[in-house]
């Protein structure tokens, strides 16, 4: 497993993650509460089950969604 | 002789015709709602003001928009609308294809566990009107993805009906731009709309003041949901409130049945009898 770290896209940023890093512990690192949340990799929804273990891959485009006041 | 006695306050008192949502319930989707009036969450100053005027409206059904998380944000419209006991209705807002749309809406199933979407996919920014072309795309993708598809639209008679045979679960058509406050532009295409609709009719955008709604409901929509008119109001709770009692009062009304409009006057006191004629 690597150790470098990941140089990704989250929410329109640069974010750099820890090598191995998940979804999840993308999610734990940005979002005040998992509740409410959903992620697209690559313009794909990924499951909140799979979040676990579905790795970070570099270059990947993320977002990182929950409710907001509006509609 | 007989006495007085005070009326019993435990005797029966007539029921409110004008009340029980139990007895008149609004179904979408074959889920039954007890209040005809959604609210959107959007343009409200602060949570507790939010709170207070979802409270006030006695809703039961709330839109809000899908966005990128703010990780600054100590506050969760979630936890919020489920304290309140208010069933969330994600909304695609802002979204411009029907690919943005479809995107957006399985983002809201997997972050609030509902397969209810408020479909909206504008045409342009100035006056946020739905692009009819790519609202139909998106909901036919999302219908057949399983989706309870709620669409706003134009106040088009031909779009609203397509949209209900593409399967979705009612239409949504606008009464005036998002925002605008100017109420119900096209009555006519609303009551063509309400009279060849299978699916419930809820008059969205443009409400301005209870008389709005109470209009929205008379020429047979279904619900109606109301947003920046509340929230944006001085007193969003008090017109919040309102528009319950204005939803309320316009479903009685038009259960009632209404006088036709004459051209001319009919009496409606007796033209026999009159003194000296």
């Amino acid at each position: 497993m690597s150790a470098d770290p990941v140089v990704l896209t989250v929410n329109g940023e640069r974010w750099e993650a820890a090598g191995g890093s998940t979804v999840a512990t993308l999610v734990d690192a940005w979002c005040p509460s998992p509740r409410g949340v959903a992620v697209a990799v690559d313009g794909a929804v990924v499951p909140r089950s799979a979040w676990d273990v579905t790795a970070l891959v570099p270059g990947a485009t993320v977002e990182l969604v929950s409710a907001a006041a509006g509609g | 002789m007989t006495v007085d006695t005070a009326p019993d306050p435990s005797a029966d008192q007539p029921p409110d015709p004008s009340a029980g949502p139990s007895a008149d319930p609004l179904v979408i989707g074959g889920t039954e709602l007890g209040s005809r009036l959604l609210l959107g969450t959007g343009g409200m100053r602060s949570p507790e003001s939010l709170a207070e005027a979802l409270q006030a409206s006695g809703t039961e059904l709330a839109t809000v928009a899908v966005r990128r998380v703010d990780p600054t944000t100590r506050h969760s419209l979630v936890d919020l609308l489920e304290g309140l006991g208010i069933r969330i209705l994600p909304n695609t807002a802002g979204c411009m294809t029907a690919a943005e749309a479809v995107l957006t809406a399985r983002l809201a199933r997997e972050a609030f566990a509902t397969d209810w979407v408020k479909l909206e996919v504008i045409g342009d920014e100035r006056t946020l009107l739905p692009d009819p072309v790519e609202l139909l795309d998106a909901a036919e993708q999302l219908v057949d993805d399983g989706f309870t598809v709620l669409p706003y639209c134009g106040d088009d008679p031909v779009v609203a009906r397509r949209l209900e045979q593409v399967g979705c679960a009612a239409v949504m058509p606008l009464g005036a731009p998002i925002g605008s406050g100017l109420g119900i532009r096209n009555p006519h295409n609303i009551e063509l709309i309400v009279e060849q609709a299978g699916v419930p009719v809820v008059l969205d955008a443009g409400v301005g003041t209870a008389s709005d709604a109470c209009v929205a409901m008379e020429l047979g929509c279904s619900a109606v949901l109301v947003a920046s008119a509340v929230t944006r109001a001085e007193d969003p709770r008090l017109m919040a409130a309102a528009m319950r009692d204005a939803v309320r009062a316009g479903r009685a009304a038009r259960r009632a049945g209404r006088i036709t409009r004459r051209f001319v006057a009919e009496a409606s006191s007796p033209t026999e009898g009159l003194v000296g004629r």
